[in-house]
């Protein structure tokens, strides 16, 4: 009977996964992922290169809005230091919040002024507004990115296979002014947003090799976490809910069968 | 059942207060009441959906706190419970899951009554009440993802606030809209009405649960042989056999309920829902939660929109009066050979239409070939979820009410208790 009740939980959730594989460009490709399964954590040497690559290349046009710089120093974010429980306090964090420039106010006489960042500020976005990033990109809105892989199917293996999908446009396409061919994307092979990487486009703290697969990797895993914060805080109440669950299971079905005992049903 | 009371009040103070307010015999008679012996597992969701509704309930109302029914902010205000708010991160995603797990819960506790004619004399007012929670649900549910204020929020309002357009304008069909929006589209006002309403709604059904609870204690639970309470013997007190085994039940759905918020939390949301609203950006496809899936198809396989919308609403009315269209005697399927097969490919029925739902109306179940232009061809949804519909329709209006006039069922235990001694597996 509970395999019954089982399966038809099963069935639901087929069902439901049906109605979200649809959509435009090529399916993704798969890859191994270290976030994934039941007890899966980021790869945290992964996600500080990948918050490199985020901050030299990507943040020139994209926002993160809903990332603040302490985020980066909490329990299970690619900076985090047990040594630092309030993440404000976390150096490396500090550091990072300096580099940024934050539009603060308004002063005493009213005036916006700028400041360097502290931790507790949240990414600044690259453009003041929507249509003056439009403006600078020839009319295409990069969108935040703080939930693009679950924002996508599929996100993290799509926004990989898109990162280093770019190619020539095969032969018989024509391709609209400014835009750039890759097969992967949803919105239809032709995107405004040309291939961001090149081999050794940024120098990694960490002496790691900056080829495009590896930057698209490192992005993707930092994405992740920007997407999933507190993932591996969920996975870990998880495994102890499923576990005191199953205990309470078993001690209720050894009661259901004691009150039962002498019952014939 | 009603009447008696298996309630003794021994201390003085509870003689004081029974005289005045009889609350604890309300409580005592409402666990300690006489149900068929031979209740199976399939009896357990009513339990279930009792306490998914407080989770609901519960977690609702802390997310209140921290939800921002505006534009401009509800979709960031869900990001911040996420990453802000203590144990958010449990919180949302365990209101969003829950209510799925809650239609998964209320569809097998549907078409348990379905199968075991629950609905049937004495119980059809049990039945109603239900399909009133259920139409509350849907409301509420379908209010609840708008909330989020994501593409899917925005756009399934859209098309949802549009069916009521397909009322003729002669007939006031543009000013309901308008009313519904309160405006000239889906905005801020239809958010802060949907906000306020999705607050309501949960109340509405926990009076109704009240009254199909009370409607229930008349003439007890139904049981898998569908055949009344005689004597003493065919029956065990609610309390504790039963709450046992729904503690026990309940535990083992939270796991499953546990395995997704823990383990797959997006599964069974649309990832469009994590794209901020915009009025100007249609998705692709649009597509409602999957338990209202098997309706949305429905509405699509009419080619007419107000005969789609009717299509829709009548195929939930329908369920209304399913206990005058039954009109077999006999409860349940289980000595109804073939209502019990025409009951399987009912329920297959409704899995096809949620997948039809799912899908475009274009997309192809199967290719036949391929024509001049070079795309394939072949037996398209919209033609599934006709066909479907259509035996949707007919298992209430043709094949239940004939069946019960022409189907021999077969021969009844003379009893619970007899049916319990003769079979020694037992009722589950």
């Amino acid at each position: 009977m509970l395999k019954r009740i089982a399966s038809l939980a099963l069935l639901a959730s087929l069902s439901a996964g049906l109605a979200f594989a649809a959509g435009g460009g090529k399916e993704a490709r798969k890859q191994n992922w270290k976030f994934e399964g039941v007890f899966g954590t980021y790869d945290k040497a992964s996600a500080q290169r990948g918050f490199q690559v985020f901050q030299e290349v990507c943040a020139a046009c994209h926002s993160a809005k809903y990332i603040a710089f302490y985020n980066l120093g909490d329990k299970g974010a690619p900076f985090y230091d047990p040594a630092y429980p309030n993440s404000n306090d976390n150096p490396v964090v500090k550091a990072i919040a300096k580099q940024f420039t934050v539009t603060a106010g308004p002063d005493s006489s009213g005036d916006m002024f700028e400041r360097p960042g502290t931790s507790a500020d949240k990414i600044p976005a690259p453009f003041a507004n929507e249509m003056a990033a439009m403006a600078a990109n020839s009319g295409a809105f990069p969108p935040d990115l703080s939930l693009i892989t679950r924002a996508r199917y599929n996100g993290s293996n799509y926004l990989y296979s898109l990162l280093t999908g770019y190619k020539d446009a095969p032969e018989g396409v024509q391709l609209s002014a400014g835009m750039s061919y890759n097969p992967y994307f949803t919105g239809g092979n032709q995107m405004a947003m040309g291939a961001p990487f090149i081999d050794g486009l940024v120098e990694y703290t960490d002496g790691t090799t900056a080829s495009v697969e590896q930057m698209s990797r490192d992005v993707t895993e930092f994405l992740t976490w920007a997407a999933d914060p507190k993932m591996e805080q969920r996975k870990g109440t998880g495994l102890m809910v499923m576990i005191y669950l199953f205990l309470l299971s078993l001690l209720l079905y050894g009661s259901y069968r004691a009150v039962w005992r002498d019952v014939k049903h | 059942m009603s009447g008696s009371s298996n309630y003794d009040p021994k201390t003085g103070i509870e003689k004081w207060l029974d005289a005045r307010l009889p609350i604890i015999r309300l409580g005592v008679d409402t666990l300690i009441f006489p149900s068929p012996r031979n209740l199976n597992y399939w009896w357990t969701f009513g339990a279930i959906l009792a306490v998914m509704l407080v989770s609901q309930l519960i977690t609702g109302i802390i997310l209140a706190m921290h939800y921002v029914p505006h534009p401009e902010h509800a979709f960031d205000s869900i990001q911040h419970i996420n990453r802000n708010v203590n144990f958010g991160w449990l919180l949302q995603p365990m209101h969003a899951i829950g209510a799925s797990l809650m239609f998964l819960a209320v569809y097998i506790h549907m078409f348990r009554g379905m199968y075991y004619g629950s609905y049937k004399n004495p119980r059809e007012m049990i039945w109603i009440v239900g399909m009133v929670i259920y139409l509350l649900m849907m409301a509420a549910g379908f209010m609840g993802y708008v909330l989020p204020w994501g593409q899917m929020s925005i756009w399934g309002a859209i098309v949802i606030t549009n069916l009521f357009s397909a009322i003729p304008p002669e007939a006031a069909g543009q000013s309901v809209t308008q009313w519904l929006w309160g405006g000239f589209s889906v905005d801020g006002p239809t958010l802060n009405r949907f906000f306020s309403l999705h607050y309501l709604l949960p109340f509405l059904i926990v009076a109704m649960v009240a009254l199909h609870i009370w409607a229930l204690h008349i003439p007890s639970n139904n049981n898998p042989t569908g055949i009344s309470i005689k004597t003493k013997a065919d029956t065990l007190d609610f309390h504790p056999y039963y709450t046992i085994k729904d503690a026990f039940a309940i535990a083992v759905f939270f796991m499953i309920f546990a395995w997704f918020l823990f383990f797959m939390p997006d599964s069974l949301g649309h990832p469009d829902n994590l794209i901020p609203a915009n009025p100007l950006s249609t998705p692709a496809h649009i597509v409602p939660e999957w338990y209202y899936l098997p309706f949305y198809a429905m509405l699509r396989a009419v080619p007419d929109k107000l005969m789609g919308v009717i299509t829709m609403f009548a195929a939930i009315g329908i369920l209304f009066v399913l206990p005058w269209l039954d009109t077999s005697k006999v409860r349940s399927m289980r000595y109804r050979p073939l209502a019990k097969l025409f009951f399987f490919v009912f329920v297959l029925t409704c899995l096809g239409l949620g997948w039809c739902g799912a899908k475009l109306p274009s997309d192809l179940v199967f290719a036949t070939g391929v024509n001049e232009a070079g795309n394939a061809v072949g037996f398209t949804f919209v033609w599934f979820s006709r066909i479907l519909t259509l035996y949707y329709f007919a298992f209430f209006i043709v094949i239940l009410p004939i069946l019960g006039l022409v189907e021999k069922p077969k021969p009844r235990p003379l009893s619970i208790e007899a049916s319990v001694l003769g079979d020694t597996k037992g009722g589950a």
